[in-house]
């Protein structure tokens, strides 16, 4: 019997039918335990249903414009929160003074739930689009900062004596060798950062808010109305692995020369 | 004319367990002469490396002076370290065309002269490979292109063959002879190993058990070219074992 060597990516086809089998079966069960279980549509409303719904809210509905809201909160609060986490981040790995004024705050800061300081936020900020992308940054913020001082940290101190043996600038080391060297962990960090904004959207709109898809799960549960519920959750989930997606995409494009990609 | 001289250098670490700290080096008084190859020999410890360092500008020295013969610019100095050292997300040739970079030569310039010092490495045909698939060899002749491309008033090197196994650190050593002779430049490498000292050198300088300080000035006047069976003549042996006599 031969070993292969290598194992061969399977084909797409098949890959396509690894994630949809699993899915279909799961949809058939649920679809047959609603039926035969005899629940009323607002406690377990069937696949069908939920169906139904999503192409009603979809096509007559305003779905998109919901989700376009929360697609707004989600990416200007993943901006704002990265940006200052990698200046803030950045700081700290690079100041030891910074990290002993900064680090207690930062720490405690990350004791309160989100879920405690939202409502102030929405009370402060109102219930427009502003506190939740707030909110958004600040859950965005922590996770990001850490990466980006670990990886600016992790930056190979033989390198930087390279450089600096070359008597490269400041600026020189920054774009040469620290933004190359802790990128891969920077978006480690951003890819968590991406998934946790959706979070901190739909928290934010739980709290106040009058669009959204947080909104959207508010009503569909104040009427009754639990297909609506299923279909801004699915909604949700899909947003959530769009924009994870898009940041794995991100790292296979700029970290080619990493061999390991999960 | 001497490249550069350092007078009464002097280098000392802050050390947590002793308040006067480490005294790594020194004080040490040498020069070394436009395109002289000078091996600095010693025990580990003896403040070799430290010397490099305080050279290329990465550690301040504690007392003494180091005087480049060019007083206007800042010396330029191409650096080779025990490992290579290389960008792992660079090609090799980007590793080479480093120094160009940081100097603000255009890229099409620094890409046709890093070309060259590839070819001149023996590198030809991996210019796109990346750090990760290079053998030890492979990757120290990177290092060295890259010390070399932007033409450095001082090559420093740090044990640059440490680290390779015996055959490969040998047939560097003909390597390093051709590219020094090539390149015009002066070198300054840290050793551990006498042949290496021997084969390479026009000078030997032995440094003391820490802190380092100089215990022989010695002149190699084997000639030029040297060959592998160099090393098996009297003179070679004469002079390694008055290196190792000085050692103990």
């Amino acid at each position: 019997m031969e070993i292969p060597l290598k194992l061969t990516p399977k084909p797409r086809l098949e890959r396509l039918f690894g994630l949809l089998a699993p899915l279909t079966i799961v949809l058939l069960a649920w679809e047959l335990f609603a039926r035969l279980g005899g629940f009323p549509a607002f406690i377990l409303p069937s696949p069908a249903q939920v169906g139904a719904r999503f192409w009603q809210t979809l096509t007559a509905g305003n779905l998109l414009f919901h989700l376009q809201v929360t697609l707004t909160e989600v990416l200007l609060g993943l901006a704002i929160g990265s940006l200052l986490a990698l200046a803030l981040g950045y700081a700290i790995a690079k100041s030891r003074l910074f990290e002993r004024l900064l680090a207690p705050f930062l720490v405690a800061s990350q004791a309160v739930p989100i879920v405690a300081i939202a409502p102030l936020l929405v009370i402060w900020f109102g219930s427009g689009i502003f506190s939740k992308i707030l909110i958004c940054a600040l859950i965005v913020f922590f996770p990001v900062l850490v990466n980006t001082v670990v990886g600016i940290r992790a930056v190979p101190r033989s390198l930087n004596e390279l450089m600096r043996s070359l008597r490269a600038s400041r600026w020189q080391i920054f774009r040469h060798l620290e933004i190359p060297s802790a990128l891969p962990v920077f978006l480690g960090g951003l890819r968590i950062g991406a998934t946790l904004s959706v979070i901190g959207a739909v928290v934010g709109e739980f709290v106040g808010a009058d669009k959204g898809l947080g909104f959207l799960i508010n009503v569909g549960r104040g009427q009754y109305d639990t297909a609506l519920v299923f279909v801004a959750v699915f909604t949700l989930v899909a947003l959530a692995l769009t924009l994870y997606g898009l940041v794995v995409l991100l790292e296979k494009h700029l970290l080619t020369w990493q061999e390991n990609h999960l | 004319m001497p490249i550069f001289s350092i007078e009464n250098l002097s280098i000392t670490f802050r050390d947590e367990q002793n308040a006067a700290g480490l005294h790594a080096l020194g004080p040490v008084t040498f020069s070394v002469a436009e395109r002289e190859f000078v091996c600095v020999l010693g025990p580990s410890g003896s403040g070799k490396s430290t010397l490099l360092r305080a050279l290329a500008g990465l550690i301040q020295p504690s007392a003494g002076t180091i005087h480049f013969q060019n007083q206007q610019a800042a010396p330029r100095v191409g650096f080779v370290f025990q490992q290579a050292t290389l960008m792992p997300w660079r090609s090799v040739l980007e590793n080479i065309l480093l120094p160009l970079e940081v100097e603000h030569l255009p890229a099409a310039q620094a890409c046709q002269k890093a070309q060259e010092m590839a070819a001149l490495v023996g590198l030809t045909g991996f210019e796109n490979a990346l750090p990760r698939d290079l053998s030890g060899g492979m990757a120290q002749r990177v290092a060295l292109a890259r010390a070399l491309i932007h033409d450095p008033d001082l090559l420093l090197l740090d044990e640059p063959f440490g680290s390779l196994d015996a055959l490969t650190r040998e047939k560097m050593w003909g390597e390093l002879s051709r590219l020094w002779q090539a390149r015009q430049t002066t070198v300054l490498m840290v050793t551990h190993s006498i042949s290496e000292a021997l084969f390479l050198a026009d000078r030997v300088l032995l440094l003391s058990a820490r802190p380092g300080r100089i215990k022989l000035d010695l002149p190699v006047t084997l000639p030029r070219p040297r060959s592998e069976e160099m090393r098996y003549t009297p003179a070679f042996g004469a002079l390694a074992k008055q290196l190792k006599q000085a050692i103990e």
